[in-house]
């Protein structure tokens, strides 16, 4: 009862190690786990995160498909409905959208339409992101739309611990998930623990910096973004920002924002994706009603600028978030900066 | 194919009690008893029934917005059936479906789905869980001559073939889209278009026989349990409503003669007059029959009328495995 607990043991890797690790250890524990996606076999994946897992599975259980998201998200449906466990890579978030009607219409709504009977354990998996020069069409962020959906749960992890536990947490789970990975997030590294049995709980944000001057919300890289920017903060202005890393949007811990804006009262949300009707949008509702009395400035919000993605660097670098525009935005929350909110 | 009398006379019954629910349904939408519209499958039971017991009980099915009849040629209980197009918590999906979007599990009915071949590579994944879990179940893929030009059923196919899944592709082809002729928006025979997957592809050409149905079916549905993958059937036929109940159209888009052709052809009174003349039944064991799911269709009638109205928390219900999971902004 007294005894202190040992610290667990962790493991440094990648956030791309991490995912890859959850995704091991998932079907090695449960046989009807099986992997399915466009060259997630001999070539690893687009980003490496299958790597090595077609040698030791096979073509069965890590199973390479044509280029037909519809078709392969629809199969990984009607076999989660069976009772297996399919994890399906879309290989950029991008590509989901020509199987959008299989997402929305189908996976969301096959529990609820059907009266309750049968359900969807179905697993997507996909990076999000931008800031590679990859254009309007590989450079998206648009969770959103299925955070939108009722019957859909949706996490986002930044970390590489967060990104471990909750895939696995997400395979283990008997509704329908959309893991958004991040392209940028890919190379972060961190501690993971080293219990093959610890899962992340799905719909719990985590207060990853404590401060008491502002609270900066995000997921994803964003969240990564937020923690540099509240240490900028720190160094060149002595503020202390608080970071609330969402890590699940549906089921969103509004809780978890509330509290942290109760005590800071001021709040800034940041997202990857377009703020105009987005997370930043629902963070924003949700904050003003549980926290009406508490807060000192409006809530603001930095997104992608409004425009499809531009190609040329100079352009990119105007329309996407980075950390100087969260920086400016910060500033201007905490009255130390100029008016940058322009919508 | 020899089949028993009593499968034969099985036929005959599932195929009434698709006429009699249907036009039962088709009236309490006019009276305003059903909510919207149905889409009946008169004119189409034999093409329905035929391929429906081709195949096992135990095996999978998906369908369409044409919905009523692929569960009742599996062998679905009516009254569940018809408390849910009117809405009732005694419907088979507890009035949360409807009839566009209902699911009988136990009779192995995954969904009916209101777009348009959208649940075609959901049967292909059924058919995947079956080879991945060593059974040897068949899925049969119900879609019409409309879903034949979506993308989705060309990509089920596709998977399908490259990993010999135990799917039936069966098309319905009533020959009509609400009112576009399929021969004005299709290019080529469909059941032809199996023959670039490297599958079967036939054509049942009378799909008002519905042995002839049976046996393509069957055919098709052995081969997939043997493990050679799937197969694309091709059912012609006619419905004999319209797209749906109440829709006010004049009938102009299907030529006069032709109609007259198709009603004449009547695949319950053809398939009637083959149990006679073949001496399974005598008139008055089939006047019985008929008798029988005139009952049956009417005690579900009365099932459905009589039960209550689902009460206005279920409409919160079955969201997520865990209900609180599903938060929603107040």
């Amino acid at each position: 009862m007294s005894a202190t607990a040992p610290a667990p043991s962790t493991t440094t890797m990648t956030y791309r190690e991490a995912v890859r690790l959850a995704l091991r250890e998932e079907l090695l524990r449960d046989e009807d786990v099986f992997l399915m996606g466009e060259e997630i076999g001999v070539f690893e994946g687009s980003y490496k995160v299958t790597a090595g897992l077609f040698r030791e599975f096979g073509p069965i259980r890590v199973r390479e498909t044509p280029i037909s998201e519809e078709g392969f998200v629809g199969a990984g449906i009607g076999a989660a409905m069976m009772g297996l466990r399919p994890v399906v890579e879309i290989m950029t978030l991008n590509f989901i959208l020509v199987a959008m009607d299989q997402v929305v219409n189908h996976a969301a709504k096959i529990r609820y339409m059907f009266g309750g009977e049968v359900g969807c354990p179905l697993v997507i998996r996909t990076p999000n992101g931008g800031g590679s020069q990859l254009t309007a069409q590989h450079s998206q962020s648009f969770e959103v739309f299925f955070a939108h959906t009722p019957g859909m749960k949706v996490v986002a992890p930044s970390t590489p611990a967060d990104a471990h536990g909750l895939m696995k947490a997400a395979i283990r789970d008997d509704d329908p998930i959309l893991v958004v990975e991040n392209l940028q997030s890919y190379k972060v590294r961190g501690e993971v623990p080293d219990d093959p049995d610890r899962v992340v709980e799905i719909g719990r944000a985590a207060v990853t910096r404590e401060g008491s001057d502002i609270t900066l919300v995000a997921h994803s890289f964003a969240a990564t973004r937020a923690l540099r920017v509240a240490e900028r903060l720190k160094r060149d202005h002595g503020v202390d920002a608080e970071v609330v890393d969402l890590r699940s949007l549906r089921p969103l811990d509004t809780e978890t924002v509330a509290k942290s804006i109760q005590k800071t009262n001021r709040a800034l949300c940041v997202d990857e994706g377009w703020a105009t009707y987005g997370v930043s949008a629902e963070i924003a509702s949700r904050i003003q009603r549980a926290c009406f009395d508490d807060l000192d400035a409006p809530i603001e919000r930095v997104g992608l600028a409004e425009v499809p993605m531009p190609y040329a660097k100079q352009l990119e670098r105007a329309a996407i978030v980075n950390d100087d525009k969260i920086m400016a935005a910060a500033l201007s929350v905490l009255d130390l900066g100029p008016d940058v909110f322009s919508y | 194919m020899k089949l028993t009398n009593e499968e034969l006379l099985e036929m005959q019954r599932r195929m009434l009690r698709i006429r009699l629910f249907d036009e039962r349904a088709s009236k309490m939408v006019k009276r305003g008893q059903i909510p919207g519209t149905v889409h009946t499958s008169v004119g189409q039971e034999a093409q329905v029934v035929g391929a429906c017991m081709a195949v096992r009980a135990d095996d999978y099915m998906t369908g369409n917005h044409r919905s009523h009849g692929h569960p009742i040629g599996k062998g679905s209980a009516l009254g569940p059936l018809m408390a849910e197009l009117l809405g009732k918590a005694t419907g088979i999906c507890q009035g949360k479906g409807g009839s566009l979007h209902l699911a009988d599990f136990a009779v192995g009915s995954l969904g009916e789905s209101g777009i348009v071949g959208s649940s075609i590579p959901i049967a292909a994944g059924a058919a995947l869980s079956s080879k991945l879990l060593a059974q040897d179940r068949v899925a049969l893929a119900f879609f019409g001559d409309g879903a034949a030009n979506q993308g989705g059923l060309y990509e089920a196919m596709n998977l399908a073939g490259i990993w010999r899944l135990p799917v039936v592709f069966l098309c319905e082809n009533n020959q009509y889209a609400l009112s576009t002729p399929a021969a004005t928006v299709t290019s080529g025979r469909i059941a032809d278009r199996a023959h670039g997957f490297d599958i079967p592809g036939v054509r049942v050409d009378d799909g008002q026989d519905v042995l002839a149905v049976h046996d393509a079916v069957r055919e098709a549905a052995d081969r997939a349990r043997r493990g050679e993958g799937p197969s694309l059937v091709e059912v012609m036929t006619y419905r004999f409503h319209e797209h749906s109940e109440g829709l006010r159209l004049s009938t102009d888009y299907r030529d006069a003669a032709e109609r007259d052709a198709w009603l004449a052809r009547d695949p319950i009174t053809l398939f009637r007059e083959r149990l006679l003349a073949d001496g399974v039944a005598a008139a008055e064991a089939l006047d019985a029959l008929e008798a029988e799911v005139a009952d049956e269709v009417e005690a579900a009638a009365r099932f459905a009328l009589e039960s209550p109205l689902p009460e206005p928390e279920v409409a919160f219900a079955d969201l997520y495995t865990d209900p609180s999971a599903a938060e929603v902004a107040a």
